[in-house]
């Protein structure tokens, strides 16, 4: 993990109870250990198969800049899950909460995004998948 | 590279209107004084989990198994079949060429070799094992049709009493003849596979000698479960099931069914932006 990266970090003990939706690969190149919080300034919203990505630049305390690429599952899975394609615009200021991938390069996966507004939107299975799924019991149950 | 993505889709697209316009099921099924209520919104409604609850389903109709029906969550499978039967030899080779996403073999992204990832189709019955999002089943006089949201593809069942063929030339999807068990049980053989489709998204393979057996049981007006038979004395010891009793729901006739298509195009750049920059 690299310091510079991290604007905010605010703390690993939040409880993830359930695993994000990413339905074609697994978690094995992700640090399931980390959780990112980036303040973020969106520059595109990529709305694709089989997943969609957030491309964003991060600003440390330092002034250093880092543009990351954050992937989530794909269309149909983040409709179900209350995102769309016009959820973000450039020049959006949200807050990206992801799990880095392991070779350092500032790529991961997103966890969840607050939106300017307050909103608060995830890639977890909650919610609309309602409590019938079966919840994975820790953030590697999708290995 | 447009031109024959358009060309591809015009046969899915007469397809569908011919079944609109002469589907008995459809016009009964719209008509039904459940479905009068208007739906809350036209597109993009996230279906309705198998296990949510609900108020007390009516019986099943008699020989229809038409309809939307989805699994919801269930019915991704990222990590594979929950279990099969030991390879033979020849499944155990190529089980080996296989690297897979996910799954108990999974490798880093930018190793993958699933013919997904360059958007081969996923073939049968790799889509009832893996991403098994809503689909309608239409119902024709001498077909049964599947029409599925992911990869946006379609299966015709015969119905009018058709054998098998002896010695078919593979297809992705194979041919599939269908009959009535019963009246609540619709059972579907498929043979003519093939060879290059994993079964499913743990890269478990099958030969082209695969013949399997999908039972769709009607268990009343909301329910259907699926049964799936894998035959394949060439990769596997002896017979299994990649579903058993799988819990399909009913979703309203007013139900958008989206697409997810595999679009080469977005494939590759998702390949250059993330997969291998993260695995460098």
């Amino acid at each position: 993990m690299r310091n510079r990266d991290i604007v905010m970090l605010l703390g690993f003990g939040l409880a993830i109870t359930v695993a994000p939706v990413f339905a074609h690969h697994g978690n094995s190149n992700f640090d399931t250990d980390k959780k990112l919080v980036l303040k973020a300034s969106v520059t595109e919203w990529v709305w694709a198969n089989p997943h969609c990505w957030l491309k964003f630049d991060a600003t440390d305390e330092k002034g250093n800049v880092t543009h990351w690429i954050a992937e989530t599952s794909n269309p149909a899975d983040m409709t179900n899950l209350g995102w769309s394609r016009q959820v973000f615009k450039p020049g959006d200021h949200v807050i990206v909460t992801l799990q880095p991938v392991k070779n350092g390069a500032p790529i991961g996966r997103v966890m969840q995004v607050v939106l300017a507004n307050g909103q608060t939107l995830s890639t977890r299975i909650a919610g609309v998948f309602g409590p019938e799924v079966d919840a994975p019991k820790t953030p590697d149950a999708s290995k | 590279m447009l031109t024959r993505l358009l060309m591809s889709l015009v046969p899915a697209a007469a397809l569908l209107c011919f079944y609109l316009a002469v589907s008995p099921a459809t016009q009964a099924q719209q008509s039904a004084p459940a479905q009068n209520a208007p739906p809350p919104a036209l597109w993009n409604t996230p279906s309705i989990a198998p296990k949510q609850p609900q108020s007390p389903s009516g019986p099943a109709p008699r020989r229809d198994i038409s309809g939307i029906w989805d699994a919801f969550a269930a019915g991704i499978q990222p990590t594979g079949v929950k279990s099969h039967a030991p390879f033979t030899e020849w499944g155990e080779k190529m089980a080996n060429t296989y690297k897979p996403g996910d799954g108990p073999r999974k490798v880093a992204l930018g190793l993958i070799n699933d013919p997904l990832d360059g958007c081969d189709p996923a073939g049968f019955p790799r889509d009832l094992f893996f991403e098994l999002r809503p689909f309608r089943i239409a119902q024709t006089p001498d077909q049964i049709l599947i029409l599925y949201e992911y990869q946006k593809v379609w299966r015709a069942i015969w119905t009018d009493g058709r054998e098998l063929p002896e010695d078919p030339e593979p297809r992705w999807y194979g041919y599939s003849v269908g009959r009535w068990q019963d009246d609540y049980s619709f059972v579907v053989d498929t043979v003519g596979l093939d060879e290059r489709t994993w079964l499913d998204n743990a890269g478990d393979p099958h030969s082209e000698e695969m013949r399997v057996e999908e039972t769709y049981h009607r268990v009343n007006q909301d329910t259907l479960e699926l049964t799936v038979k894998v035959d394949d004395p060439k990769a596997y010891k002896e017979p299994w099931l990649g579903l058993n009793k799988f819990t399909l729901r009913r979703q309203p006739a007013s139900f958008d069914i989206r697409e997810m298509i595999c679009s080469p195009t977005e494939a590759e750049e998702y390949k250059k932006t993330v997969a291998e920059p993260a695995t460098r």
